[in-house]
């Protein structure tokens, strides 16, 4: 069972350090790192991910490909927190000679296992990454991809949602982080999504709806997906765009703004309620 | 003996995976035309179709690449590096996989498919990307050692295609070296630097020349990226001046490249053989190349232009 206490401490944790991070580096994007703080909590410390914080290339892990890549911040907190780097890195976020670039590289960080930033590819990469790994017969290692929901715009999503159904890839569970946001303002206004969970379904994918903030739910839908042996699993995790600050919740003005000091006071206050642990 | 360079495609990746070496292939609907069709007859598992979706094709082969595997991958060079340039930019380079992109149907020897299936500018977009190799290889042997030898060297790299054949100008067994530009002919009044199928049409030049007494060093610049500088010096040195040739634009490909090289490290009287800025058309590939003057009459007329 999931220890749904640590995992929520976690994602409070993460999300205080995404804040800093992005108000420190004066640019980068909280609304979306902050709607998927939960969902990548549960993978790094709710016992979904198989992984080695001491051994970033451990050949029996599972392989997280963050395809929203501008939500590298929630990356970032979580392989700190899990003890990929030291967390001094984080202040580093976006600077020159860093570890941490605007969005993830794999040739600078640990634990990114591909570089990504442009949208709509990690699905595809995902897709390679399942066959690959797959090829060996009784491996069950998994890939989980996490994408935006107007990531999805871009057609090529759909061009990997084929394949992986036409391939039968049950080791691939794509995340969609839903929180119904992008740059311009609301995805039903600016490129009309429409129902999501069935578009992947008639794609033949296993879809799961969640709530995106209940840990212990979207915990049961990883748990569901990799018990699902027949194909692809999406899991559409229902989110709020800058979930966790007031002012940011479900605001697409915070989609790619940094804080300012007031600003930033405020949200650290607003996410002090757990205490971060002297260890 | 003129066999095409795409020939060589599904050859060496079924010599490549029964010799063990993990090598896949990604094709978007094109197996027939770009011959992956002979690893997916004999090795079936190491196949993957996309359909036609060259940009999932790129990062499918970037994901089996991350997954340990040697992904090599199809279609047409125009769709390859046009379509799917994000992809090879910024997952392929970005992350130097060892994506290797093999795409057949480069230049305008596609012949009747016309100006939108002949890719003119696919060395141009090749060779600016970061850790991109850049291999043109000349015949059949060179296509099938430079397949060889990208499967075993880690990185991206591009190695360029054709349809048609292409004559035989290195022995069975060739060893590509990357990096390494290959003195064919040696010649002291003018350098004719080639790639592709241009090879021999500067080796049929080179011939027509020297019957007029013009002695004319005949270079096979087979890796684009990275250049050989010292060879190019070496000959230009000798002969002060250059002919480059190539089935491409003359923006931004091989001719380019040299220039580049050559204006900083010793400036020569240079002419480009090359398709001008234009987009090809339809026509019989030997028509074309007399066409947009590619033949070794044009490269001839361009050395005898730089003597005169």
């Amino acid at each position: 069972m999931p220890d749904v206490e640590l995992i929520q401490e976690k994602a409070a944790l993460m999300r205080r350090d995404i804040v800093e991070m992005i108000a420190e580096a004066r640019s980068g994007h909280p609304g979306g790192s902050l709607s998927s703080a939960d969902i990548v909590a549960c993978l790094y410390f709710g016992g979904v991910l198989r992984h080695d914080p001491s051994n970033p290339t451990w050949p029996e892990r599972d392989r997280f490909i963050l395809s929203k890549g501008h939500a590298a911040p929630v990356l970032y907190a979580a392989l700190a927190e899990a003890g990929y780097f030291g967390r001094d890195h984080l202040g580093t976020l976006r600077k020159l000679g860093s570890l941490l670039q605007g969005h993830p590289d794999s040739k600078k960080t640990p634990g990114v296992e591909v570089s990504t930033g442009s949208l709509g590819q990690g699905l595809s990469i995902s897709c390679g990454l399942a066959a690959g790994l797959g090829s060996n017969p009784g491996d069950d290692r998994q890939v989980f991809c996490l994408m935006g929901d107007g990531e999805l715009q871009e057609g090529q999503v759909w061009e990997a949602a084929m394949f992986a159904s036409h391939h039968g890839l049950s080791n691939l569970v794509a995340i969609v982080d839903d929180n119904g946001l992008q740059i311009d303002g609301a995805c039903s206004e600016v490129m009309c999504l429409g129902q999501i969970a069935q578009k992947f379904a008639a794609f033949g994918w296993h879809s799961i709806e969640v709530d995106g903030h209940d840990v212990s739910a979207v915990c049961d839908a990883f748990a569901d997906a990799r018990s699902h042996d027949a194909g692809p699993v999406v899991i559409v995790a229902r989110t709020q765009k800058g979930k966790g600050v007031s002012f940011m919740e479900g605001n697409a003005g915070w989609h790619g703004k940094a804080p300012s000091a007031d600003e930033t006071a405020r949200a650290l206050e607003e996410l002090s309620t757990v205490e971060r642990s002297a260890s | 003996m003129s066999k095409a360079t795409r020939e060589a495609f599904g050859d060496a990746l079924v010599e490549l995976a029964r010799e063990g070496v993990d090598v896949v292939a990604v094709e978007a609907d094109l197996s027939k035309s770009t011959t992956t069709a002979k690893l997916a007859d004999a090795f079936p598992e190491r196949f993957f179709n996309v359909g036609i979706a060259e940009q999932n094709m790129i990062d499918v082969a970037a994901g089996l690449a991350v997954s340990g595997k040697v992904a090599f991958t199809g279609s047409f060079a125009v769709f390859a590096t046009g379509r799917a340039y994000d992809q090879v930019r910024n997952t392929v380079c970005y992350s130097l996989l060892d994506v290797k992109l093999a795409p057949t149907h480069s230049g305008v020897t596609v012949g009747p498919d016309g100006g939108s299936h002949q890719m003119l500018e696919d060395l141009a977009l090749m060779r600016v990307l970061p850790g991109m190799t850049v291999l043109v290889p000349a015949d059949y042997n060179a296509a099938k050692a430079a397949l060889r030898v990208a499967a075993l060297t880690p990185g991206p790299f591009y190695i360029r295609l054709g349809r048609v054949g292409a004559p035989e100008v290195y022995p069975e067994g060739f060893e590509f070296e990357v990096g390494r530009a290959h003195v064919l002919r040696e010649g002291t009044d003018v350098t004719l630097a080639a790639c592709g199928i241009e090879v021999s049409e500067a080796l049929k030049a080179a011939e027509a020349l020297a019957l007029e007494g013009i002695s004319a060093e005949v270079i096979d610049v087979a890796t684009v990226k990275p250049i050989d500088v010292d060879t190019l010096v070496k000959s230009v040195s000798k002969t002060g001046r250059i002919v480059t040739c190539e089935e491409h634009s003359v923006l931004g490909g091989m001719g380019s490249a040299v220039s580049e090289v050559l204006s900083e490290a010793c400036p020569v009287f240079t002419r480009r053989v090359g398709v001008a800025d234009t987009f090809g058309t339809s026509g019989e590939p030997a028509e074309l190349m007399e066409h947009f003057g590619l033949t070794a009459s044009h490269i001839a007329a361009a050395a005898r232009e730089l003597l005169g």
